[in-house]
């Protein structure tokens, strides 16, 4: 069945999917017209701010707001005392966007006010008295970990945690098949290796934001920037003890995201402050709040040991990986241990993961969130390994490729993937052969995600003049309403010129789930086909009617109804907006809908090839070429999927080399801008070349795969990879910075 | 504390306003003007979200005053378009694929636009080098690189209007 679907996907002859035509809401970002989260005004707004705790680790003994509250021009003030008691789904998402008992890292909030002015805001907050009792605090993973560190919350570890570590470590994970110790013993050459990874920040341009106007009558609107509007409704329901329809949230347009806008911050205390004041209130993050008190990615120390024999096959693959996750449980480093080593056919592979806490802000999705850092670990010890056997990096990844009917490291068997193609890809691409000079290193890598799919609704209608308006619920980050167009377009057969897609309020549709995963494109775009299939239907119904034949005796095709054969009767077809025009007579208004959970997300793979220029006297690296190749099932938009890839590759390159989150031995975060967290900037890179590989996805109607996030797993090791050969020493400390290249390299001339 | 009375010139529109001794000139814009087009991405001068120019000078206007654009030329997004006509960089960015999210678009736009006017024929390292300040998180600048490239040379009239152009097509 599968297999038929994807050969009638390979052979399909696509008009509109697969060209590259201008979006919807281009005119309006080159104009400055798109409204962003902090764009929005309404009148009689007020400003809120967050007063945030200057504590790593403290205890909150007392709060004094009244001189803050009687404050000329101050509106409101909250504390934790004023939200309900929170359902236990959503007690730490409040704890993390309001302290309660304690504050559990630098920057986390613990009041806001509502003032009619930022001025008057600002002095209100200073007016603000909170006691705190300073607790000893950590930020280090591996110190976290460990028996007498101290404890952020009493009680939270499960019966997965074997004895003997703190209270940080929340949870303990487990994946593989096969035996560790009869693979490796199988193995001509073994190495074994331990990695470190920072924090890094997805480093969105657009601050968090929102908008929120709640009355006395308990019905609230909230305006905001966020990945997923209806997680933002329901989450802030829950937390205000609120029916979940008497919200209604709107996505802004959204100034990135990367994962770090798929849960809350600053919206709850937003509804809360506008609730007390009777008037809308606007709050906006500063940058250095962004970095302190939003959602950045854990930290990582990894251990990885894999053998290999002399011809290249891999006969064990072992990792443990430890993910602190901030001052609440969730870190992603299940999903680091399952991608592990995804894209390989292992005999014998295991990775155990720990979560751990630790006094850092919550850290949030990035980006396939917990696979670059183990990607980054196991390529390189893949590299290290091919390289000390004499062998070609991509030869021995072909030679241990995962393929259809492999059962991966974490459990189901592949059907149709491309991690073959892209090694096969790389190995023929002629970056993989071109010479280097001196003090140069190429690297290569391979990266896995999952994709997902989930909850997803999406309405088409037919307009009267033969337009198409579809709506669906899923902010658009990165150009996903011109392809959901381009879909409906080349499902109904009109131009896509003729398709209008918004998004939808969350009173408009029913639940949709984040923008994360890469679903968008996948499970949206799959709801928008079927919607458009439903509506193809009620126009064959219309013509039947008008023709006064069988429904099933009318077929359509080119964007019209037809007779299905010279038996069905003589007609002349009935276009689209023909059907439109006479609708209100044949029955009413013409639409389409899909409610899905969709499943069948296909998993994607990502090749990538960089070459580096390291200089040995100060340790700093040039990025001089870099190639990204990446199935993507099948690429809608060409232009946009191209830009996945170069948008996750860059950033991966700032991993790699100089972003870090920066804590000093007070347990505040020392470098809350982007002066001194430094992200990739236009002078660093040279152009990111990309070759896109279709390798249709059979659970899509098209093949799409997601391509989001694949994009950014391979980047840490390849990078890592061309550093080490340029260098002449193994790099396993991320981020590369100056320093440490220049130390590396000056330990290894001992 | 009493605000500042300031007469300024705004995208060619003489434009008065009062304002506090504290805001910057991106306030100005953003919240007293209803120029939204310029962005805060940091407020320290670190992203260019909120790029103007000033008297023709490119400059991040979160790190102005606005009491200091008394006698000033500002010209901002909103002004970079003629009408319904799109300025060539405007067009070449929706063309190339140049945004993802947006954010940067505006400041982007803008701190090329000066570019140009100071440098019409840029080599892809000094468009690199000029743009250093604006940071983009969504695209990698290859095709925002590319649209300005293209542009320029639009500009130039070295180019005809051709979407199949071969530098869009070179990866």
């Amino acid at each position: 069945m599968a297999l038929d679907k994807q050969a009638e996907t390979a052979k399909r002859q696509f008009k509109v999917v697969g060209t590259r035509p201008n979006r919807p809401d281009g005119i309006d970002k080159v104009t400055g017209r798109a409204r962003f989260g902090a764009d929005a005004v309404a009148p009689g707004m007020l400003t809120g701010r967050v007063l945030r705790s200057p504590h790593a680790h403290a205890r909150i003994v007392k709060i004094d707001a009244s001189r803050a509250a009687a404050l000329s021009g101050v509106k409101a003030v909250v504390t934790r005392a004023d939200f309900p008691e929170p359902p236990a789904h959503v007690a730490d998402v409040l704890d993390n966007c309001m302290a309660g008992a304690k504050a559990l890292y630098d920057g986390h909030a613990v009041a806001a006010v509502a003032a009619v002015s930022p001025a008057v805001a600002r002095r209100a907050l200073k007016l603000i008295e909170v006691e705190y009792e300073v607790l000893a605090h950590v930020t280090d993973v591996d110190e976290a970990m460990q028996p007498g560190a101290p404890v952020l919350h009493e009680g939270r570890t499960d019966e997965t945690v074997p004895e003997g570590f703190s209270g940080n470590v929340i949870s303990r994970c487990e994946f593989g098949h096969g035996d560790i110790e009869a693979g490796l013993a199988k193995a001509d050459r073994v190495v074994e290796r331990s990695f470190r990874t920072a924090a890094t920040h997805q480093g969105y341009i657009e601050p968090h934001a929102c908008l929120a106007q709640m009355g006395p009558d308990g019905q609230a609107d909230l305006w905001c920037c966020t990945q997923g509007h209806y997680m933002v409704r329901n989450t802030c329901a829950a937390i205000l003890g609120m029916e979940v329809g008497q919200l209604r949230v709107t996505a802004s347009e959204i100034g990135g995201g990367f994962g770090g806008k798929t849960t809350v911050f600053l919206e709850p205390v937003a509804l809360m402050l506008s609730k007390k004041a009777g008037r809308p209130v606007k709050m906006v993050m500063s940058r250095e709040e962004v970095l302190r008190a939003s959602g950045p990615t854990a930290s990582t120390s990894i251990d990885v040991r894999i053998g290999m024999t002399k011809d290249g096959r891999i006969t064990a693959g072992d990792a443990v990986l430890r993910y602190q996750g901030g001052a609440y449980p969730g870190s992603p480093v299940g999903m680091g241990s399952m991608s592990a080593f995804a894209p390989y056919d292992l005999e014998n592979v295991r990775t155990v993961g720990f979560d751990v806490v630790s006094n850092r802000p919550k850290q949030a999705a990035y980006r396939a969130p917990g696979a670059p850092m183990a990607a980054f670990a196991v390529e390189s010890v893949i590299d290290e390994l091919a390289k000390s056997l004499g062998l070609d990096p991509l030869d021995v990844r072909i030679r241990n490729a995962a393929v259809e009917g492999t059962k991966s490291s974490y459990g189901p068997t592949y059907p149709a993937i491309g991690a073959k193609a892209t090694f096969e890809a790389a190995k023929a691409h002629p970056h993989w052969s071109a010479p280097l000079g001196e003090n140069q290193g190429r690297g290569v890598a391979c990266g896995f995600w999952f994709n997902f799919g989930g909850d997803t609704c999406v309405t088409l209608n037919v307009n009267l003049d033969g337009t198409v308006s579809v709506s669906e619920g899923n902010p658009d980050i990165g150009g996903s309403r011109a392809s959901m167009s381009m879909m409906a377009a080349e499902e109904l057969g009109i131009p896509y010129e003729q398709v209008r897609t918004i998004i939808a309020d969350t009173g408009s549709l029913g639940q949709n789930e984040v923008t994360d995963g890469s679903r968008v494109t996948f499970a949206v775009g799959l709801a928008t086909i079927e919607a458009a299939r439903q509506a193809i239907r009620v126009m064959c119904a219309r013509a039947a009617k008008i023709w006064g034949i069988d429904e099933d005796a009318v077929v359509w095709e080119d964007g019209a109804a037809k007779p299905a054969g010279p038996n069905a009767g003589q007609f002349p077809p009935m276009s689209l907006a023909e059907i439109a025009a006479v609708a209100s007579n044949t029955g009413g208004p013409i639409a389409g809908h899909c409610e899905v959970n969709a499943e069948g997300a296909g998993v994607s793979f990502a090749t990538h090839i960089v070459d580096t220029e390291v200089d040995p006297e100060t340790g700093a690296v040039k990025i001089l070429r870099y190639t990204v190749i990446q199935d993507a099932g099948k690429a809608v938009h060409p232009d946009y999927v191209e830009g996945q890839f170069q948008g996750g590759a860059v950033q991966g390159i700032g991993w790699a080399l100089n972003e870090e989150y920066i804590y000093g031995e007070d347990g505040r975060l020392q470098n809350p801008g982007f002066l001194d967290y430094r992200v990739p900037v236009a002078s660093d890179l040279p152009m990111i070349d990309t070759v896109i590989l279709e390798i249709p996805n059979p659970g899509h109607p098209y093949g799409v795969r997601g391509v989001g996030e694949t994009s950014i797993v391979p980047p840490l090791a390849a990078v890592a990879n061309a550093v080490s050969a340029a260098a002449g020493v193994r790099l396993t400390d991320l981020p590369m910075s100056p320093p440490k290249v220049q130390a590396a390299i000056q330990a290894a001339r001992g | 504390m009493s605000q500042i009375h300031v007469t300024t010139k705004i995208n060619g529109d003489e434009t008065e306003f009062l304002c506090e001794p504290e805001d910057t000139l991106l306030d100005v814009l953003r919240d007293r003007l209803g120029l939204t087009g310029a962005k805060e991405g940091c407020g320290t001068g670190d992203c260019g979200a909120c790029s103007v120019t000033v008297d023709d000078r490119l400059v991040c206007s979160c790190l102005m005053l606005g009491a200091e654009a008394e006698g000033r030329e500002i010209a901002t997004i909103e002004g970079m378009a003629d009408g319904e006509v799109l300025h060539p960089l405007q067009r070449k960015f929706i063309e190339h694929a140049a945004l993802q999210c947006g954010i940067c678009t505006p400041g982007i736009l803008v701190a090329a636009k000066s570019l140009l006017e100071n440098n019409p024929d840029p080599s892809e390292e000094e468009a690199r080098y000029w743009l250093a300040g604006n940071l983009c998180r969504c695209t990698g600048y290859d095709k925002i690189i590319r649209a300005v490239m293209d542009a320029a040379a639009e500009m130039r009239g070295e180019i005809a209007n051709d979407p199949d152009d071969s530098l869009r097509r070179a990866s």
